[in-house]
């Protein structure tokens, strides 16, 4: 039983549960410049991805989420983790993220990203962890005109 | 509905209905495997249940020595084929009480058999015309009403539910109308369990003279079932559900009604001649089984129904009753549980929600101590939002499942529950 359990605790990491508990900057905003909204099917995980743009930077990163612990960690960390960055950083930072979950280019999780690295173990929740940094590329992808809740 | 609810004590021995559980889970070479070092408790037959050896020498048997095309040779192997496949619908039209075979067809599934009778009695329906489902349907049983809806201007009506997951039967009465065409309605829900009162919706339909389609699927290898004493017209089932083969299943049709259907898809076996000044059409069933057939599959499901008979459906019944008022009772004492359907009349079926822990981290966890449910909307989206949820965790049970294995899930739950406070 303590090899499973361990395992389970390599997955759902303090830092995972703690961001699934209290999830940072997760909101609608009054205003945005850019959003996206992304759908599990398989598990019914929704996340809407809200961006204010200052310049060439992710000045406002916020996000509407309903899923299980992994995806609301991830869109909480994620948040905090592009929060400033131009938009060719944090593309970099999505691209990382995706392509070390997926096995493609492993070790590239930095600082409480790492945390995540669970997953990689769990093949059926790596899309539960990459959702909402899809949802944020396709965000980034679409330049729309700014979008008010007036 | 449970006789044996006052005595629910005993984790382990459990021999309730009579069964010999025990015995019966030696047929079943898959249940006995380790899944990340525990047990496999597989608790997801409403998914798809598993297959004892007879099934599975069954379809070894017909492709080791058996297999040839169906109703075209004249040599040994095509009779030998044809005479499995045949016998099969024979086992089918006894084991649900039809009065021919010619009212059992072959499909893929529950999903092609309802997909099938939209599209052929569906043709016969024009704007205005209304079906009438129930809010509590699997997909299958929604999806191809509503692109019939989208091509010929059909109306969908939806029979609400209460907060128990019970049908409302004096909506079904106000909804069911003079533009009813249809009732399409579940026979068992997958996502609530609840047991439909299928009879009196029978019997309510037919005083107006409109046909009834059962959804089948979560009912067939759970309890008896009499096409002739429920009256239905068309009852739709899958063989994956039932211990068969997957890629097979039936569409009951009362041969009045089923005469009066439009060919479905065209190709071999459908046809008497073809000619290109004009073709006519074959007898029932074999005109609406377009190409060659599942027989592989069909020599499965015939084996599969012969094993279920040799245990005994009302032993199934009442063994799988016991699961459920046992595996209730203890899921009832789990802090934070709800259960999502609580029917007076249900199947083995326990949907449930723990607060602040999502369905799909339930499942992985259960999954690491070798507890196989299933997490998520079980293809019923309009159930999980008429409960304002995203979902749930279901656990459900067939006649092979144990006492046993309900406590390791229950363990599994209280571990899991520590994990996410
Ligand atoms: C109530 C009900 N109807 C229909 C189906 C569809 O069955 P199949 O996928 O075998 O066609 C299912 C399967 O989950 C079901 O539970």
């Amino acid at each position: 039983m303590s090899d499973k359990t361990t395992s389970l605790t390599e997955l759902y990491r303090q830092t995972v549960l703690n961001h699934s508990r209290n999830p940072h900057n997760c909101r609608r905003p009054a205003n945005w410049d850019r959003e996206a909204e992304g759908h599990n099917a398989l598990c019914g995980d929704k996340v809407h991805v809200y961006l204010g743009m200052r310049g060439q930077a992710l000045a406002d990163v916020s996000y509407e989420a309903s899923g299980c612990a992994i995806s609301l960690a991830s869109a909480s960390m994620m948040s905090d983790a592009v929060a400033g960055k131009t938009e060719s950083a944090a593309r970099q930072t999505i691209d990382d993220f995706i392509g070390d979950l997926s096995g493609l280019q492993p070790g590239k999780l930095e600082g409480e990203l790492a945390a995540l690295g669970g997953v990689r173990d769990y093949p059926s929740r790596i899309r539960c962890a990459t959702l909402p940094w899809q949802t944020l590329r396709a965000a980034l992808d679409a330049v729309q005109e700014t979008v008010t809740t007036e | 509905m449970n006789s044996n609810a006052t005595t629910l004590t005993s984790g382990a021995a459990a021999l309730a209905g009579g069964l010999d559980v025990e015995a019966i889970r030696q047929d079943f070479p898959i249940l006995h495997q380790q899944i990340n070092g525990y047990p496999l408790a597989y608790l997801d037959s409403a998914a798809s249940t598993q297959r004892p050896v007879q099934v599975i020498d069954a379809i070894r048997r017909y492709y080791t020595h058996d297999h040839a095309n169906v109703h075209r040779g004249v040599h040994t192997l095509s009779h030998r084929a044809t005479d499995i496949y045949e016998g099969a619908r024979e086992t089918t039209r006894r084991f649900i009480n039809a009065r021919s075979t010619r009212e059992i067809v072959f499909t893929r599934g529950t999903t092609e058999a309802i997909n099938l009778v939209a599209a052929t009695l569906g043709q016969r329906l024009g704007a205005g015309d209304e079906i009438l489902i129930s809010a509590m349907e699997h997909h299958s049983n929604i999806v191809p009403w509503q692109m019939l809806c989208e091509q010929r201007g059909t109306i969908l009506r939806v029979v609400p539910i209460n907060d128990r997951g019970e049908l409302l039967l004096d909506e079904f009465e106000k909804l069911i109308g003079k533009r009813t065409r249809l009732v399409a309605i579940t026979h068992v829900s997958n996502a609530l369990g609840t047991v439909n009162p299928v009879q009196q919706i029978v019997a309510s339909a037919h005083a107006r003279g409109i046909p009834v389609l059962i959804d089948g699927a979560q009912a067939i290898a759970h309890q008896a079932v009499d096409v002739q004493a429920m009256d239905c017209d068309f009852y739709a089932f899958s063989g994956h559900k039932m211990c068969g083969p997957t890629g097979i299943g039936v569409l009951y049709g009362r041969e009045s009604l089923l005469e009066t259907l439009p060919p479905w898809q065209g190709g071999g076996d459908m046809i008497l001649t073809v000619s290109f000044s004009g073709t006519t059409y074959n007898e029932l069933p074999y005109r609406l089984e377009a190409g060659t057939p599942h027989i592989a599959g069909a020599a499965g499901l015939g084996a599969a129904i012969d094993y279920l008979q040799k245990i005994g459906m009302e032993d199934i019944a009442r063994h799988e009753a016991d699961l459920l008022a046992y595996a209730s009772q203890a899921l009832g004492e789990v802090p934070g549980l709800r259960l999502v359907g609580t029917a007076a009349h249900k199947a083995g079926v326990a949907s449930f929600n723990i607060d602040g822990i999502h369905p799909h981290d339930i499942g992985t966890v259960l999954d690491q101590h070798g507890v196989a449910i299933r997490a998520g909307h079980h293809c019923a989206m309009p159930v999980m939002e008429r409960y304002g949820i995203p979902g749930t965790a279901r656990a459900s049970f067939a006649f092979y499942n144990t006492r046993t294995e309900i406590d390791q899930m229950v363990g599994a739950l209280r571990l899991a529950i520590r994990m996410f406070a």
